[in-house]
């Protein structure tokens, strides 16, 4: 969790942009014609560790082919480092693809497999030996590299796959839910691994997850995707604390929804309390909108509501270890969640179910949300 | 049976159970497993003895025996059978000179599978490719008008061969009425025709395995191999090529043995002159009335296939070198 704290790029955003996906579309014909991705514009900037995130079949994957090349775009224009390369075939393009599956050779070693861009490039012998030794280096992947990419494990056969796609020297990677098939510990350990990497390398990386905490801890930054759309674009913090529209909000972390009325930048919830100032996203006017609450930025304590409190009884008390989750019914019959962390002085344990209780926002928790 | 002989085995070890030595169980155990798998695998021994170790037996036998008169053998040893395989008598001297004419028969015969396999393999590979990249409910159609052939009698398709490129037949008849040429071709009775109806009549058994290989071939790898610069022929040789290599293996041995004993294709086609091996083996219990050398031959013909199943093999086993 410490990487969020990394700083991103300092870039002028206008001139320097490794990949610019300008106003893709890309469609499937058929019976049941498929619009993977529609009207699509982003831009990447050079050393981003920029990630699509989106649930399964939000064209996020779609996306990311259509870059390596092995989709043509129906319509729109993708541009690397200021040039057209949309017509161009994947094995004219310096970008790597990490896949999904790996998709490692079975029928050459680990070594061969590094080497084989190198070989394709027509780099000389020497090189291509040296930049192997390298590259099993930088994955730790020295000693196992004669064997077959049959009798390694599934962590090692992504670190192959890693080298295999970064020996070229690319100028940008993509990976393609690289750590799904990992478990739960080597999928931590391969994050890190990955930002060391890209660190290293000083590669454009292109990162596809469904994950969103994956996506929160390693990107600079992250696109939202959904139904071939991108909907928000932005740093973790800024798609964490400021979603523009409610279904980012719900597909990163957990959210609370609260109706809520909005005149001259201020909000006054539906079930109480107090005024939030609050900036509105653009094209969202005066009149009903819908707010978003994360759980923990709510805090509650037994007793009646008084003053910017919000009335609310309490429906269940969840403990989980470092936290303990509290769901609440207010007033307008909104179900609230809120969520605090566990300490030796408050660890949830006075919080009673059916009790009354008063829930209080802290200011600046609320964001607006497009609809 | 595993009952009837279990009990009985077992029985050693069972009165002090507690005596015995850890293995001991397991191995009585094992010993009584092993009886009822002889007894169970006993009818397809005796099948197997019966109608595939027999038939040999004999024909190991006749092969050192004298020919008959009339066919048939008469019990009197001799390895003239198996001499006259590669050399043959002088009429007048008696001195043995290599005999030409087998020679030459085992030579087109080896030559003409080796070209049919080849030629099975051009146009098989990109026939399986089509119907493997086809989408999933389509390819049973195609890989039945594949087999389709298979239903109908070799010989009629053997003669259907024989409509289309006789001087004559469909091809000629074309070929002239365009303009391309004013005489008929001669393709009947030559190695041409021979090969060409062999093409034909193999190519489905080149085709299935090498589908079965393309159809489990892992596509991504091919993407993989773009990904990392390999032009599409690149990406063919070193990816593709090995990853279906077993399946075009398969299809080889599928194709080539059937060949090198075919009998009916060049029978049609080849008319009496171009003879191939299977055609030479019948010749020797037919008009020749030689079995003995009938049956060399036959043996013959075994050891060539058995020498190119284990080329086969040997091909299939060897692995891609690593060489960084």
């Amino acid at each position: 969790m410490q990487h969020q704290a990394q700083t991103m790029p300092a870039t002028d955003p206008a001139a320097d942009v490794a990949i610019d996906v300008d106003r893709i579309s890309k469609i499937f014909p058929g019976e049941d014609e498929v619009r993977a991705l529609d009207d699509v514009s982003v831009a990447i900037r050079p050393n981003e560790f920029f990630t699509l995130l989106g649930p399964s079949g939000c064209g996020k994957t779609t996306l990311l082919r259509v870059i390596a090349g092995f989709e043509p775009p129906t319509m729109g224009a993708l541009r690397l480092n200021g040039q057209d390369i949309s017509r161009l075939p994947p094995n004219r393009r310096p970008i790597n693809t990490v896949f999904q599956n790996y998709a490692l050779f079975p029928h050459m070693s680990v070594a061969n497999n590094i080497a084989f861009g190198l070989e394709m490039l027509g780099k000389p012998k020497a090189e291509i030996r040296d930049t192997v030794e390298k590259m099993l280096q930088l994955v730790q992947m020295e000693h196992l590299k004669t064997r077959r990419t049959s009798e390694i494990s599934g962590g090692q056969q992504q670190r192959v796959a890693l080298a295999r796609a970064l020996a070229p020297q690319p100028e940008v990677l993509l990976l393609d839910e690289p750590l799904s098939a990992l478990d739960l510990k080597l999928r931590k350990e391969m994050q890190i691994e990955l930002k060391r990497l890209q660190h290293e390398t000083g590669i454009t990386f292109i990162f596809v997850t469904h994950d969103q905490e994956e996506a929160l801890t390693m990107s600079d930054r992250i696109a939202v995707m959904s139904a071939g759309k991108i909907l928000q674009v932005g740093s973790p913090r800024d798609i964490y604390e400021r979603p523009a529209e409610r279904f980012v909000a719900n597909f990163i972390g957990e959210s609370n929804f609260l109706d809520a009325e909005l005149s001259a930048g201020t909000v006054r919830l539906k079930a109480g309390g107090t005024l939030f100032a609050a900036t509105p996203p653009a094209g969202v006017g005066d009149g009903a909108v819908s707010v978003l609450v994360r759980p923990e930025h709510g805090q509650v304590r037994m007793g009646v509501a008084s003053g910017d409190e919000l009335p609310a009884t309490i429906d269940n008390v969840v403990y989980s270890g470092d936290a303990t989750s509290v769901h609440l019914r207010l007033a307008t019959g909104e179900l609230f969640k809120a969520k605090t962390a566990n300490s030796p002085t408050q660890d949830g344990s006075g919080l009673e179910k059916g009790a009354e209780a008063a829930l209080s926002i802290a200011p600046g928790a609320i964001t607006v949300l497009r609809d | 049976m595993t009952q009837s002989a279990s009990p009985s085995d077992k029985a050693p070890s069972t009165p002090a159970p507690t005596g015995i030595t850890p293995g001991e169980l397991e191995r009585d155990l094992e010993r009584a497993d092993n009886k009822t798998r002889w007894l169970l695998s006993l009818p397809a021994i005796a099948i197997i003895a019966l109608f595939a170790a027999g038939p040999l037996l004999v024909m190991v036998v006749y092969s050192f025996l004298t020919p008959g008169d009339y066919g048939n053998v008469k019990w009197q040893f001799s390895t003239e059978g198996w001499t006259n395989v590669l050399m043959q008598r002088d009429i007048f001297d008696d001195t043995l000179v290599w005999a030409d004419a087998h020679l030459s028969i085992f030579w087109r015969s080896l030559s003409l599978s080796l070209i049919t396999t080849l030629l099975t393999l051009i146009f098989g590979l990109p026939t399986a490719w089509f119907i493997a990249t086809r989408p999933p409910g389509k390819r049973e159609f195609w890989l039945f008008l594949v087999t389709v052939p298979f239903w109908t009698n070799l010989l009629v398709r053997t003669i259907a061969i024989q409509e289309l490129i006789r001087a004559e037949g469909v091809i000629n008849n074309v070929l002239r009425f365009l303009g391309i040429i004013d005489e008929p071709i001669q393709m009947m009775f030559t190695d041409f025709a021979i090969g060409f109806g062999m093409t034909y009549v193999y190519l489905p058994l080149m085709v299935l395995p090498v589908y079965a290989a393309v159809d489990k071939l892992d596509f991504r790898l091919v993407e993989a191999a773009h990904d990392l610069y390999a032009s599409r022929w690149v990406a063919f040789r070193r990816v593709i090529l090995p990853m279906i290599k077993p399946g075009i293996i398969a299809g080889s041995i599928l194709v080539f043995i059937p060949c090198l004993g075919a009998y009916v294709t060049p029978r049609v086609l080849g008319g009496g002159k171009n003879l191939m091996f299977g055609n030479l083996i019948e010749l020797q219990f037919g008009a020749g009335r030689n079995w003995p050398l009938g049956a060399a031959l036959s043996f013959t013909l075994m050891a060539i296939v058995m020498v190119a199943l284990i080329y086969y093999v040997r091909l299939t086993s060897r692995e891609e070198k690593t060489d960084v």
